[in-house]
């Protein structure tokens, strides 16, 4: 067990350089220079040569990436060109709020797939589970953004129940020392800015949850359908337990695995939805950030995100990798 | 499956509707005190004066919330007193003079004074400061303080360096506040003299202002106001149309439209933007003939109508009419058979076309793939056949400074203090990293233009280079854009050329 762990870190590791390398070469190589960018009318030679120098751009790409590793190793991603602020207090000030979101879509997937799934299951072989399985294709079919799209409308025009854009209302007085608002507001028996903050998010994360719901719900029944007619569930049936008791504790244990494995993998691109779901809902989270600093070619902040998002990345699926071992006696004891 | 709904069913639905009712709406119900703002860009830096921010034309109107610049610009470009109220050259013009307004206070309380705006002056020339225009603000020093007047030896002659003192970079920052805090200080709590004091900002989401009671100018009308950051054209549609926002702008002509229909209120007046295709000097373009036959081949009013739904101001020069030099006797006429005859000059026709790139955004202005895609279309009937190359708008940046743009290139240039050096100049003077034309010719009409202290003279010379430049074919003017604003019932909203949207400029009605 110390050994996967040990092993599943280091290529943790090793991907995580081959990141940091791959992001600082292909964003110094694609089209795009950010000081051409800021130069305005006027500007000579002169100037774009002290700019260049100003935002230390002047030096080759290797030169470059030397100089950012080493301080990325103690912990300095450089500064902003837009922001002009520490890329790792503007990406760690976000992060909280793409984590709440992630989570937030995550627990929505997981409950809505979940449900659906098990009651697929359950009135399998009826229309029930036919309208189950067209919802479930309407969910994988549509992408995530053309839900926020909808959602927009019908839940902020047309029955404006929750709010287009944002995290919180602007004119609440925030009295959180971190950025986790909705954990924060919870443990400070806040619930009125838990709800607030909880209908600036319902519809974002709705979004970014219906295509994962109807995946965990096209497997989670496709896996519980094999499980309940295996032996022990057969035989629990001739013990005289009810049809919902076999799904939920017979098979439910047994057809989660391969789920549970799919939702570790689905959390990352889910994340990655977050960009676009973000800048749709003006929510302050990291992928919205990503899209300005790309916008502007603010090269180390873009970096910095990319990095952060990498890293997540690889954590989550450590952390499933290692979830699966745990739960699999098999690979457990192997 | 049973559809008949059964008493339980019902009263399950009954529950859910009214848990749903009980849920808050968020629309609407603004206090008369409130404004509230969809804007479409997002604000990463409150130090008007360094950095890309400081020369982002669309950050302006944040900037101009909370600081003022030394000397005030008026909704329709014109230069008016602001902390400057007087300004201006010796006889010899070997100096400057500003007089700085008196009773001016910072947002913090503390008093404006003639050394803020010397201080401010001195910090935009240093280039260790980061301001991109330093090279303009460079051209005064040795500044001097006597009172309320401030003087500065000219090292350079720059005809327009007042005009500067109204536009990108321009602003005057708090010497005595921004010395004891540091630039991360400032950044965390910015102080200026505007109309609008920042009373909590959060990066990526929003800025609340409330209003300087202590303002020099006319007071804001809105105690409190609240910039969103959205930057989804539709999301900021819906915003209005909820009343989650009071204002918005820049949303697609068609949803302008539509929300006109529905009653809402609007402005849709020009600004001082244009869309334009540069022309490079290399192959095919160096033939006289082809650059004249792609400009009177396209039919500009068509464009404006049919894909701008006629929000757009056709144009033949680099000069909108609110500018100092436009000329309204230059016209390139639409004229498919002049240039039809023309490329024929040079052995070219339909079943002959010569051919090019042109590259263009997508996405970037409105509907300025489709006007490239329409373009390319008139061009294909009189002998041109151009390929289209879409890039992204920093890499035009790029391609424009290394001077490595396609044969055409489309664009659009801003110039919001209406002086032919920001807009014929800076576009078309070979030596600067921003033209892409090298013409000895053009080079030597413009140079002495610079310096020019003659002020009708350097406008006459201004009009004489868009006259070469038309009839030349160096570049090919489309139009001049207009600014979708739309806002609910009960506002008045008075744009402003430079297509800042300000908050002061909201009204009740």
């Amino acid at each position: 067990m110390a050994r996967i762990f040990a092993l599943r870190l280091l290529t943790t590791l090793v991907t995580l350089l081959g990141v940091a390398v791959i992001v600082f070469v292909v964003i110094r190589v694609v089209p795009g220079d950010p000081i051409a960018m800021m130069l305005p009318p006027g500007a000579t030679e002169a100037d774009i040569a002290r700019l260049r120098t100003l935002y230390g751009l002047d030096k080759s790409i290797g030169g470059q990436f030397v100089i950012w590793f080493g301080n990325v190793l103690q912990g300095d991603f450089g500064s902003s060109i837009t922001a002009r602020q520490p890329v790792l207090t503007l990406v760690l000030g976000r992060l909280p709020a793409t984590l709440e979101l992630s989570l937030l879509a995550l627990l929505m997937a997981v409950l809505i797939g979940g449900t659906l799934g098990v009651t697929g299951t359950r009135l399998r072989g009826t229309r029930a589970e036919a309208g189950i399985d067209v919802a479930n294709g309407i969910g994988l079919s549509v992408p995530d953004f053309l839900w926020g799209l909808a959602l927009i409308v019908l839940f902020g025009v047309v029955w404006p129940l929750f709010p287009i854009s944002g995290r919180v209302s602007p004119r609440l007085e925030l009295p959180f020392s971190t950025n986790f608002y909705l954990i924060e507001s919870i443990l400070r028996l806040r619930f009125d800015l838990t709800r607030n903050l909880l209908a600036h998010m319902l519809m974002p994360a709705l979004a970014l949850a219906l295509p994962l719901a109807a995946i965990i719900s096209q497997l989670l029944k496709q896996s519980l359908k094999e499980t309940v007619n295996l032996d022990y569930a057969v035989l629990a049936r001739t013990r005289g337990y009810s049809e919902r008791h076999v799904i939920l504790s017979e098979a439910l244990p047994n057809a989660a695995l391969p789920t549970l494995t799919l939702i570790g993998v689905q959390f990352t691109f889910l994340m990655g939805g977050t960009i676009i779901i973000e800048r749709l809902f003006s929510y302050e989270g990291l992928g919205n950030m990503a899209i300005d600093a790309v916008i502007t070619r603010d090269l180390p902040l873009i970096q910095g995100i990319v990095l952060l998002f990498a890293l997540l990345f690889t954590l989550v699926n450590l952390v499933v990798d290692m979830a699966y071992v745990l739960l699999n006696p098999k690979l457990r004891h192997a | 499956m049973n559809l008949n709904p059964t008493r339980r069913t019902l009263l399950k639905l009954a529950t859910i509707g009214v848990a749903a009712a009980g849920l808050p709406r968020f629309a609407a119900a603004q206090g008369a005190s409130e404004l509230t703002i969809a804007y479409n860009v997002n604000l990463p830096s409150w130090d008007p004066t360094v950095g890309a921010s400081g020369v982002n034309p669309t950050l302006q109107g944040y900037f101009l919330s909370v600081f003022d610049r030394f000397i005030h610009k008026n909704p329709d470009l014109s230069l008016a007193p602001g902390l400057l109220t007087e300004w201006g050259w010796n006889e010899d013009r070997s100096k400057v003079f500003m007089v700085v307004r008196e009773g001016v206070t910072w947002h913090d309380g503390s008093p404006f004074t003639a050394e803020d705006v010397a201080w401010s002056l001195e910090r935009a020339a240093n280039p260790e400061t980061g301001n991109p225009i330093q090279f303009t603000w460079g051209t005064l020093g040795n500044f001097t303080v006597d009172g309320n007047r401030v003087e500065a030896d000219v090292l350079q002659f720059e005809p327009t360096i007042f005009k500067w003192m109204a536009f990108l970079t321009g602003f005057v920052l708090p010497k005595a506040y921004y010395e004891r805090v540091g630039a991360e200080g400032f950044e965390a709590a910015p102080i200026g003299t505007g109309p609008y004091m920042v009373d909590r900002y959060e990066r990526n989401a929003f800025v609340r202002l409330k209003a300087n009671p202590d303002y020099w100018g006319e007071k804001p009308a809105f105690e409190n106001v609240t910039i969103k950051f959205v930057t989804d054209p539709a999301s900021r549609v819906a915003e209005v149309e909820s009343g989650n926002s009071d204002v918005t702008l820049e949303i697609p002509y068609e949803e302008y439209d539509r929300l006109m229909a529905a009653g809402f209120n609007g402005s849709a007046e020009t600004i001082s933007d244009i869309a334009m295709i540069f022309i490079n000097d290399v192959d095919p373009m160096l033939d006289r003939n082809v650059r004249l036959a792609a400009h009177h081949a396209i039919d500009k009013q068509l464009l404006i109508d049919r894909l701008l739904l006629g929000y757009g101001v056709a144009l033949s020069t680099l000069e909108t009419p609110e500018y100092l030099a436009f000329d309204p006797g230059i016209e390139v006429a639409y004229d498919p058979e002049l240039a039809a005859s023309l490329l024929a000059e040079s052995g070219f026709s339909p079943e002959n076309p010569v051919r090019f790139t042109i590259q263009t955004t997508r996405g970037f202005k409105p509907k300025d793939y489709e006007m490239i895609q329409a373009i390319v279309g008139m061009w294909r009937r009189v002998g041109i056949e151009a390929e289209i190359e879409v890039y992204e708008i920093a890499q035009h940046f790029e391609l424009r400074a290394a001077d490595q743009l396609a044969p055409a290139a489309f664009y659009n240039w801003g110039n919001a203090i209406g002086d032919p050096t920001t807009s014929t100049g800076h576009a078309m003077f070979g030596p600067t990293p921003h033209s892409v034309w090298d013409g000895q010719e053009l080079i030597d009409m413009i140079a002495p233009l610079w310096a020019e202290p003659d002020e009708e003279k350097r406008i006459e010379g201004w009009k004489a280079v868009s006259r070469y430049i038309a009839e030349e074919g160096l570049a090919i003017p489309l139009l001049q854009y207009v600014q979708p604003i739309v806002y609910r019932q009960g506002l008045e909203v008075t744009p402003h050329k430079s297509g800042a949207l300000l908050p002061q400029l909201i009204r009740g009605s």
